[in-house]
């Protein structure tokens, strides 16, 4: 990074057993977040703290984040060659049988023999980005636009599978989207938007997509939520 | 008791199996071992084959003297001629042999020089997978290792050679090889050199003189610091309709690679693909590609691409975002990128090679 800072002045809470949904135009600082989130290098904190599950990990390397229990879907995943879906996923989870059925289930048998991403089409991507963090299963779940570049029939596939994951207990997720697809199958409370790198409102995700659909991300600085959530 | 078992000392067992020898010969057809510059072993397991020393191979079949140097004759270069020992192999023709023939060729007395002569002929129709394993033993310092080997795969015939090198950090080894290529013949190059050695220099020549022949030449490098891989391969052209590939893959730990290959069609409707790929792990390493393609005519498809670079940060911290540590995860990239599969192993031999890798690769990485 070019050591200006992208965001300011954040602050915002993920409950246990809830869905944060964020929102915002293009370039606004989105994905920089969830990336500070996972402690991506060049990504860092100048000030403040990261806290999860009670411990600040602004310190922490990304895969002490992950064994606490974070997980990320990444937005655009890079190619590894010569490394296989399957050989990770079999890292991910012991249960083979677990395994199978959800790469059944995410159309991802014949991926598990291929190189991750290597040739992958952007749907498939983000199915086997699904696959690989649920298979991690982490209790809370960073989700960088799950359904961007997805078909409509595979958005629904995903959508019900991330939700029935999201169901279970002490679930929760922090997710960024454009679309707003995936909100018909996620039972998301909270919503807030993003604008050049600060967090303008907190509200109810499906109004406020909503909203943004019929007024673009301008009208957000009138919102009624405004207040609600400085 | 095994045969090939009973020849060698049981402190040297260790270093010839990491280059690939079947002391069982359960999954080979033959098997020849020359320890510095005697033969201590050889016998076919299959009448399509013979296998012997060369000297031997004089002896018996006399017409073999016709094919000494023939290979460096065509190819208008000259080759060293004081060798001693050496295998001749001899495929007969139209034969299928379903396992490889192997061979040693293996360093033993302090600061010895071995220097071989071989050759390989494939005849009309046969086919058949080679591996040669060159290995020294932990007495064997600052000894070295020149093999001359001359390839005949007649008309319609198929050779897969792997070579594999286990040698020392003070080691030098120079192969020097050409392989005349008939009509609709194949010939398949595959090198594996993962253990530290003090220099290797090598560029091995196929010469594709039939319509229809195919050569490819596959390695994979792993460069330990302070060590010189000049590693090339060359193809030529010289009938139409003929194909070759040279595919390469280093990763340097602190070594220096060059990395050659030059392409050269002298005939029209030639097909040649160049790949090279290095990963720089040290800041000591060094790599240099250096592709060439050359041709003086219209009709001919050839390319090259070659990528060298440090290990892509995001690719580690993806594989972090999945639980696996920095260290952990840069393994696994550097093994991936070394996969066998870039190999064009026979099927019988592929495990085998695997698992010979993790096993070098487990130590280095």
């Amino acid at each position: 990074m070019s050591g200006k800072p992208i965001l300011e002045d954040i602050s915002l809470i993920v409950q246990e057993n809830e869905t944060m949904v964020l929102f915002g135009p293009n370039g606004s600082g989105k994905t920089t977040l969830i990336k500070a989130i996972m402690g991506f290098s060049g990504y860092n904190a100048k000030g403040g703290r990261i806290v999860y599950k009670g411990k600040t990990i602004n310190g922490f390397s990304i895969d002490e984040r992950v064994k606490l229990g974070m997980g990320l879907m990444y937005q655009n995943p890079p190619k590894v060659r010569g490394v296989k879906l399957g050989q990770i996923a079999k890292f991910l989870c012991k249960d083979k049988k677990r395994v199978e059925e959800l790469a059944d289930r995410l159309s991802l048998k014949k991926h598990l023999d291929r190189e991750i991403n290597v040739d992958f089409s952007g749907g498939e991507m983000k199915r086997s980005e699904l696959f690989q963090v649920l298979l991690q299963d982490p209790d809370i779940l960073l989700l960088d636009e799950p359904e961007s570049g997805v078909d409509i029939e595979n958005i629904s596939i995903m959508g019900r599978v991330l939700n029935e994951y999201l169901a279970q207990k002490n679930k929760s997720a922090f997710m960024i989207t454009h679309t707003g697809y995936i909100l018909d199958y996620i039972t998301a409370r909270e919503g807030c938007v993003m604008i050049e790198g600060k967090l303008w409102c907190v509200g109810e995700p499906k109004e406020m997509f909503n909203s943004i659909k019929s007024s673009g991300y301008e009208k957000c600085k009138e919102c009624p939520w405004l207040k609600k959530g400085r | 008791m095994e045969e090939l078992r009973k020849r060698i000392e049981r402190s040297d067992e260790e270093s010839i199996a990491s280059s690939g020898i079947d002391f069982s010969e359960k999954m080979r057809s033959a098997s020849f071992l020359q320890r510095d510059d005697s033969v201590v072993f050889s016998r076919s397991l299959s009448d399509g084959i013979d296998i012997m020393s060369i000297e031997e191979a004089f002896g018996e079949f006399p017409e073999i003297r016709d094919y000494y140097g023939k290979s460096f004759g065509m190819l208008g270069s000259g080759y060293p001629k004081d060798t001693k020992g050496g295998y001749f192999i001899r495929v007969k023709k139209g034969k299928t042999i379903e396992m490889p023939i192997q061979t040693c060729l293996f360093l033993k007395a302090q600061g010895f020089k071995q220097k071989v002569h071989n050759i390989i002929i494939v005849e009309e129709g046969a086919r058949v997978y080679l591996i040669t394993g060159c290995a020294a033993s932990k007495a064997a310092g600052e000894a070295f290792h020149l093999g001359v080997s001359e390839f005949f795969i007649k008309k319609g015939g198929y050779l897969n050679f792997t070579m594999v090198h286990s040698w020392k950090e003070d080691i030098s080894v120079k192969p020097i090889s050409t392989a005349l290529i008939e009509e609709d013949a194949s010939f398949i190059s595959n090198y594996i050199c993962l253990r530290p050695v003090k220099e290797v220099v090598m560029y091995p020549t196929a010469m594709l003189l039939g319509k229809g022949a195919r050569s490819s030449f596959n390695s994979l490098i792993l460069s330990h610091p302070d060590t010189l891989q000049d590693i090339g391969a060359r193809a030529i052209f010289r009938a139409e309709n003929t194909r070759a590939e040279i595919n390469t893959r280093a990763v340097s730990l602190g070594g220096k690679v060059i990395a050659r290959g030059h392409l050269k069609a002298e005939r029209t409707d030639a097909k040649a693909h160049l790949e090279c790929r290095g990963l720089i792990l040290s800041e000591r390493g060094m790599i240099h590609a250096i592709p060439e393609l050359e041709t003086d005519l219209r009709d001919v498809d050839m390319s090259h691409e070659a990528a060298i670079g440090k290990i892509s940060k995001e690719e580690v911290e993806y594989l972090c975002s999945r639980g696996f540590s920095r260290d952990e995860a840069q393994s696994i990239i550097v093994r991936g990128f070394m996969d066998v599969g870039i190999l064009a192993l026979p099927e019988v031999l592929t495990k085998e090679i695997k698992a010979l890798e993790d096993k070098t690769l487990r130590a280095d990485l």
